[in-house]
C-alpha cells in the first residue's frame, strides 16, 4: 500500500484535531445530551395529562322558603346560592382565594378561619389579605333545581333567572 | 531410613479451624489489628467504613463542650431515631385517603408499642429542628462560616430546608385536619405566584403558580394523588436528599480541617496529660497528595498533631454520649406526650383557627399579610441574606470565637433589641390600626403585595445591617446584626402566631379570651 505524503501544512492553518479526539468528544456530547433530554423527558410523568379530580358540576334543589339575599349553602358543598327578590340565581364560592380555606358566613358575609380574610357577601374583599374577590360561579337549571358549575366563574354580579 | 510423621488427619485440621474461627472472624474485623493502641486504633477508623468520615485525631478545641454543644450530632442522632422509628411506621401506614387516618388510629390503639414509637418520631423530628436551628446559630456566632467553610454554610442551608420539608410533609400523612388542611394551604402557597401574574394580567399564558401546585397535588383537588405524592416526598426523595447533603456536609468538615478553631487554639487548650512534644522540628514546607507536591493553604499543610488527642476512643465517647442524651430526650418527651391526631379531614370545613405546628407559625404570620410575599418572597430574601453572608463578611479575626471576640456580644445584644422591637412595634401597629386595605378599600393587590407588615420588616432588617457595616466599617458587624435580627423575628413572629392567635387568625391576649361557639 502507498500514500500519499501529506502536504505541509501551513503556520496559518488551523492546528487539526486529531481524530480519536474529535470522536470521543462528539461521543461525549451525543452522551450529554441524550441524558439531557431523557430527564427532560422523564420531568413530563408527574404532570399528568387527564386530572383526576370528581366532575365539578353538581344540582341541587333550592328551598322554597329561602328569603332574597339569604345564603344557602348546600351540605358539603363550597358554594354559597342566593335568590335575589326579582327571582335572578347566582353563586359565589367560598373558597378563600387566599389560600383556599373554607371561608364561614357571618351576617356581614364571610369570613376566613385560616387567616382572617373578610368578604361580604358578594365576595367583595373588605380586610385582610386575600387577593381577589371570592368568584361567581355559573349557574344553569330550571324551577327550583340549579346546577353549578365549580370549574367556570362568571363575571361578578351575573344573575340567572330560573 | 528417616521415621515419617504420620498424615496429619484432616479431621484434625477442621477441628483446629473451627476452635480458631472466633479468632480469626476478630483478626478479619479489625483490619489494623485489635484497636488497643494509638496506631491501631488509628488504623481502625481509618479502616472502617462507618468511621472514616472521621480524621484519626481530632482537636482538643472540637471535644470542647462549649465548642459545639454536640448540636450537630444531636441533629444527627435525631434524624437516625426518625429514620429508625419511621422505618417501624411503615409496616402498618397505608398512604391513602380512605385508610390513612385508620391505619394511624391502629399504630396508636392497636400495635404494640405504636403508639410509642410513633411518639418517639414525631418528638425526634421536633427535637431535630430544634437542634438543626441551634446548630446554624451556633455555627454562626463562632465565625464558622468563614473562609474556607462557605460553601458548607451553604450545604447546611441545604439541610435546614430539606429538615423543615420533612417535617412537613410528615405532617400531612395522618390526614386528620391539620395534615387535609395544611396540604391545602401549602399547596396554595405554592400556587401564590398568581399573586403576580393574576395582579399583572399575564396568568393567561404564563402560569409558574398553578404549575407548581399541579405538581405537588398531582390533580386540581386534594386527593389520594396529593397524598402519595406527599408520602413519596417524606419516606423517599427527601431522605436522599438529606442523606446525599449530610455525606457532603461531613466531608467537608473534614476537608475544611475540622471544625473551625482559634488560630491560637494550640496554645489555649489545656494541657494534656502525659509527655507531649513537637513532631515537626521545623515547619514543614510541603504535603503530598495524589503524589504532586502540594504547597499552600491546606489545613493540613506544616501541622503536626500537637493539641489533638486519637478520635478514638476521645470523640467517639462524646458521640455516643450526646446520642445517648439525644434518645433520652426523645424517649423521654414521648412517654409524657402522645403525639396529636385531630379529627379525620374534612374538606367543608376547617378548623378555626387552622394552625401549622410551631416551626411553621412564624411563617403563617407573615402569610396572613400576604401569601406571596410571606409564603415564598421573604423566605427566598432571607435564605439568599443567609447564603450570602459568608461571601460578604470575609474578615478573619475572631473566627472560632463566640461572638467574634470582644466589642461581639454588646453588638449582638444591640441587635437583638433592634430585631425583637422592631418585630414587636411593626406586627403590633399592624394588629392595632390594620394595613393598607383598611385605610384604602380599592387599593391595588401589588401594592399589598409589595408593601406588607413582613417586607417592612425585612427592610429595617437590611438597613439596620447597612447601618451597621457603615457605623462600625465591618462586614462582620453587619452580618452579626442581620443574623441576630433574624433570628429574633423568627422568634417574636412565632410566639406571635403560637399563643397570641385565636379563631380567624385574630389577636386574643390569651386562649381564654376566645369566642366560644
Amino acid at each position: 500500500m502507498t500514500t500519499k505524503a501529506r502536504e505541509p501544512r501551513s503556520r496559518l492553518d488551523p492546528e487539526p484535531i486529531a481524530r480519536r479526539d474529535f470522536l470521543g468528544l462528539a461521543s461525549l456530547w451525543a452522551a450529554a445530551s441524550a441524558m439531557f433530554f431523557a430527564t427532560l423527558g422523564m420531568l413530563q410523568l408527574p404532570k399528568t395529562a387527564v386530572l383526576s379530580s370528581p366532575s365539578k358540576k353538581f344540582t341541587v334543589k333550592l328551598p322554597d322558603t329561602l328569603n332574597p339575599g339569604e345564603p344557602f349553602i348546600p351540605p358539603g358543598r363550597a358554594v354559597a346560592l342566593y335568590k335575589d327578590a326579582s327571582g335572578g340565581v347566582y353563586a359565589v364560592s367560598t373558597i378563600c382565594t387566599h389560600l383556599g380555606c373554607v371561608v364561614k358566613q357571618t351576617t356581614e358575609g364571610f369570613e376566613c378561619p385560616c387567616h382572617g380574610s373578610r368578604f361580604t357577601s358578594d365576595g367583595e374583599v373588605t380586610k385582610g389579605p386575600a387577593p381577589q374577590a371570592l368568584p361567581w360561579l355559573k349557574v344553569t337549571g330550571s324551577g327550583t333545581s340549579v346546577t353549578i358549575d365549580e370549574g367556570t366563574t362568571v363575571e361578578s354580579g351575573t344573575k340567572v333567572t330560573i | 531410613m528417616s521415621p515419617v510423621a504420620p498424615p496429619r488427619s484432616a479431621l484434625q485440621t477442621f477441628w483446629e479451624n473451627l476452635l480458631a474461627v472466633p479468632y480469626r472472624l476478630r483478626d478479619t474485623a479489625f483490619r489494623g489489628g485489635t484497636p488497643n493502641t494509638d496506631r491501631t486504633r488509628s488504623t481502625f477508623v481509618f479502616g472502617n467504613v462507618f468511621l472514616h468520615l472521621h480524621s484519626v485525631r481530632t482537636h482538643r478545641w472540637s471535644l470542647r463542650w462549649a465548642t459545639t454543644a454536640g448540636l450537630g450530632i444531636a441533629s444527627l442522632a435525631a434524624f437516625l431515631i426518625t429514620l429508625v422509628t419511621g422505618v417501624l411506621l411503615m409496616f402498618y401506614y397505608k398512604p391513602y385517603p380512605d385508610v390513612a387516618y385508620l391505619s394511624i388510629k391502629d399504630i396508636h390503639f392497636v400495635v404494640p408499642t405504636g403508639r410509642l414509637i410513633r411518639n418517639i418520631h414525631r418528638w425526634a423530628a421536633n427535637v431535630m429542628v430544634v437542634t438543626v436551628l441551634l446548630h446554624m446559630a451556633r455555627t454562626f456566632f463562632t465565625g464558622a462560616y468563614r473562609k474556607p467553610r462557605e460553601f458548607n454554610w451553604l450545604i447546611g442551608m441545604g439541610l435546614l430546608v430539606t429538615t423543615l420539608g420533612l417535617s412537613f410533609t410528615g405532617y400531612l400523612l395522618p390526614w386528620d385536619q391539620l395534615a387535609y388542611w395544611a396540604i391545602t394551604i401549602g399547596a396554595n402557597i405554592a400556587q401564590s405566584p398568581r399573586e403576580i401574574t393574576d395582579a399583572v394580567g399575564v396568568t393567561g399564558w404564563f402560569d409558574p403558580g398553578g404549575l407548581n401546585r399541579l405538581l405537588l397535588l398531582g390533580s386540581d383537588t386534594v386527593g389520594p394523588e396529593a397524598l402519595i405524592r406527599f408520602y413519596l416526598l417524606h419516606i423517599m426523595i427527601l431522605p436522599l436528599m438529606l442523606t446525599a447533603l449530610m455525606a457532603v456536609h461531613f466531608w467537608r468538615i473534614r476537608k475544611d480541617g475540622g471544625l473551625a478553631r482559634p488560630a491560637d487554639a494550640d496554645a489555649r487548650v489545656e494541657t494534656p496529660e502525659g509527655p507531649v512534644y513537637p513532631v515537626f522540628t521545623q515547619l514543614a514546607t510541603k504535603t503530598y497528595q495524589l503524589a504532586a507536591i502540594v504547597k499552600g493553604k491546606t489545613s493540613a499543610v506544616g501541622k503536626g498533631p500537637e493539641g489533638t488527642v486519637p478520635s478514638m476512643p476521645h470523640l467517639f465517647y462524646a458521640e455516643m454520649g450526646v446520642l445517648m442524651l439525644t434518645v433520652l430526650a426523645c424517649v423521654a418527651l414521648a412517654l409524657i406526650t402522645d403525639a396529636p391526631l385531630k379529627e379525620l379531614a374534612n374538606p367543608a370545613v376547617p378548623e378555626n383557627p387552622a394552625k401549622a405546628p410551631w416551626y411553621f407559625l412564624g411563617l403563617q404570620e407573615m402569610v396572613s399579610f400576604s401569601a406571596f410575599m410571606g409564603g415564598i418572597g421573604i423566605p427566598t430574601i432571607v435564605l439568599i441574606g443567609l447564603g450570602l453572608i459568608p461571601f460578604l463578611d470575609r474578615e478573619e479575626s475572631g473566627t472560632g470565637e463566640w461572638f467574634g471576640g470582644p466589642g461581639g456580644w454588646p453588638l449582638v445584644k444591640q441587635s437583638m433589641w433592634v430585631g425583637l422591637i422592631s418585630s414587636i412595634a411593626i406586627d403590633a401597629f399592624a394588629i392595632r390600626f390594620g394595613w393598607l386595605r383598611e385605610w384604602i378599600p380599592h387599593i391595588p393587590q401589588l401594592v399589598i403585595t409589595f408593601i406588607n407588615p413582613g417586607t417592612v420588616l425585612t427592610l429595617v432588617y437590611a438597613l439596620y445591617s447597612v447601618w451597621l457595616v457603615r457605623r462600625y466599617n465591618s462586614t462582620r458587624a453587619g452580618a452579626l446584626g442581620l443574623f441576630t435580627c433574624f433570628l429574633c423575628g423568627f422568634i417574636v413572629l412565632t410566639i406571635v402566631g403560637t399563643y397570641f392567635r385565636g379563631p380567624n387568625w385574630v389577636f386574643y391576649w390569651s386562649p381564654a379570651d376566645w369566642p366560644k361557639h
